[in-house]
């Protein structure tokens, strides 16, 4: 039972590992939260149900998530955070103005989504049983491990290996340094917007498999447990926010299924409380992380 | 290569260059020498396009560049390696110089990687560690060699003395002298006069904005005034 449990725990820190990484980055790169990311998380499952509503298959829900969460996270980063950053004031008015942004694009889904909660049709993913030893596994947990793995390891190649991740290294350590060799930050910015935007819609597209429940308010869970989780692996690390992905998503997932409801969120956020007493840079992060702008 | 005509610089009232003339020739190495405050970095950062002059023209080799964005400016070759040794401290050596190809943008090389480790083999033996990592000395050669990966036919060099130990300077100014050999032009910004005039061609000096003096770099050293107000009791 507890192997069980173990299993499924894995699955759902995928998802948070797929909603916090782009968080994460993006605070890596800007030191800005971006808070209307939950809502672009939202926007992915809704995308993918109105695909399918609309009789398109679900790998091309999907993929059109994966596109229009990405193309609207870069849109949040032009309209909230460029014209801010020109007069030097992102850290806070940022974070103000992506709340704006969070509440206009929720808003909207609500006004298309009737305020209702949305279903796929039945066997959209098809139901499936897997089992071995005295596991039981559906061939949608199987799906959604499987693809968050692939995206993490995605990101981890783009980010470690190629050229494109040692500029936003680069960006990220020093901005100055990096647009004197030539690199354009505010690019940097769009295309790691992307990145994070469109790892949030698959996040979401995922979620709204799992549960077959999506509606407009389905991103704010996310949004606190995705800040609780980049605080507690290091605010900007992104190995940090993989392993407090996993923390998060075996506690969550261990402390529903052996203790009385209602006390997950309390034993978790307390646990991230301790935590941050012992290490306030949270587990890997580094030391002027929460020193908002204090490289530039 | 380089011509700077009446640039002015401005932050926020503050006037830091007030109309500056400044010329460099293919080939050749070029000092500013100023004391702190003068406007020397400004000067750069006109020429990088990290700063918007007031007014002014900025010339290279024929072409305009007058307020042209940073990421353009480095698409005409010319480079500038600031003050304060800025690495990318949390990436390795190897990555920092790889990043530096960025300011290529499709253009041929001039140094690889062999020929900047040749040029600096510390850089070599240290390719794996973190760029944070390096003592002060280092880490100024890694940001040379970083610029030098971006296939610079311009280079803009602020203070590289700045806070090492003279045994350590003059391992940067041997590796200088190198580049020079090979024909690279040079902008060097230096406090450190003595050291600035020894290693350019010609210098000029900067006082709060305004070029003071400006000549063959060997006559400067010997020029009266400027012995006594940069060269001290040496
Ligand atoms: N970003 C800025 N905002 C406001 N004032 C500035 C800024 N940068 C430089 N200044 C001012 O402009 C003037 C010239 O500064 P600059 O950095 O160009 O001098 P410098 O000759 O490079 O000095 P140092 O030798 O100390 O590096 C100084 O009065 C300085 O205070
Ligand atoms: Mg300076």
């Amino acid at each position: 039972m507890l192997a069980q449990q173990l299993l499924n725990g894995l699955v759902v820190s995928g998802v948070y590992a797929l909603f916090s990484l782009g968080f994460t980055l993006v605070f890596g790169i800007q030191r800005i939260l971006n808070l209307a990311h939950g809502a672009v998380f939202m926007t992915g499952a809704m995308v993918a149900y109105y695909t399918v509503d609309g009789g398109g298959p679900l790998w091309l829900a999907f993929i059109l998530a994966i596109i229009v969460s990405g193309c609207l996270s870069v849109l949040v980063e032009i309209t909230c955070f460029r014209r801010l950053r020109k007069t030097g004031d992102e850290e806070f008015g940022g974070v103000v103005s992506s709340i704006g942004a969070g509440l206009v694009i929720t808003t909207i889904a609500q006004q298309i989504s009737s305020t209702q909660i949305l279903r796929f049709p039945f066997e959209t993913f098809p139901v499936v049983i897997f089992r071995f030893w005295d596991l039981r596994v559906s061939m949608l947990q199987l799906f959604m491990a499987g693809a968050a793995l692939v995206m993490v390891l995605i990101l981890g190649y783009l980010f470690y290996k190629t050229a494109f991740g040692r500029r936003v290294r680069a960006v990220t350590d020093n901005e100055r340094a990096a647009t004197l060799m030539g690199i354009n930050p505010n690019r940097i910015y769009m295309q790691t917007y992307f990145l994070a935007g469109a790892l949030a819609g698959a996040a979401g597209v995922l979620v709204g498999l799992a549960f077959n429940s999506i509606s407009f308010v389905m991103g704010e869970p996310y949004m606190m447990f995705g800040f609780a989780i980049i605080i507690l692996g290091g605010l900007g690390s992104i190995p940090g926010a993989l392993l407090a992905s996993v923390i998060f998503g075996m506690v969550q997932t261990l402390t529903i299924a052996y203790l009385p409801s209602g006390l997950t969120d309390t034993i978790i956020f307390a646990a991230l409380f301790l935590i941050l007493l012992v290490r306030p840079h949270g587990l890997l992060g580094q030391e002027d992380a929460g020193n908002l702008g204090g490289r530039r | 290569m380089l011509e700077l005509r009446d640039l002015k610089v401005a932050y926020s009232g503050i006037q830091a260059l007030r109309g500056v003339p400044l010329d460099v020739a293919k080939g050749e190495t070029v000092a500013l020498i100023g004391p702190n405050g003068a406007g020397k970095s400004s000067l750069l950062n006109a020429i990088s396009g990290i700063v918007q002059p007031e007014s002014g023209t900025v010339t290279v080799e024929g072409a305009d560049l007058t307020g042209a964005r940073p990421w353009d400016v480095t698409k005409a070759g010319v480079l500038q390696v600031p003050e304060g040794r800025k690495v990318f401290s949390e990436m390795t050596v190897l990555e920092n110089l790889l990043v530096g190809e960025t300011a290529l943008h499709g253009r041929a090389p001039t140094f690889d990687l062999d020929a900047v480790y040749e040029v600096f083999p510390i850089l070599d033996e240290r390719r794996d560690q973190r760029a944070g990592s390096l003592s002060g000395g280092q880490q100024q050669m890694l940001v040379i060699g970083r610029a030098l990966m971006g296939g610079p036919r311009l280079l803009l060099l602020d203070e590289p003395s700045l806070g090492l130990a003279p045994v350590i300077i003059a391992q940067v100014f041997e590796a200088l002298a190198s580049l020079q050999e090979r024909g690279l032009t040079i902008l060097l910004i230096e406090q450190n006069a003595h050291l600035a005039l020894q290693a350019s061609d010609r210098a000029y000096v900067i006082e709060q904005g305004h070029i003071v003096k400006s000549g063959v770099s060997a006559e400067l050293a010997d020029d009266p005034e400027v012995t006594a107000l940069y060269l001290g009791h040496a």
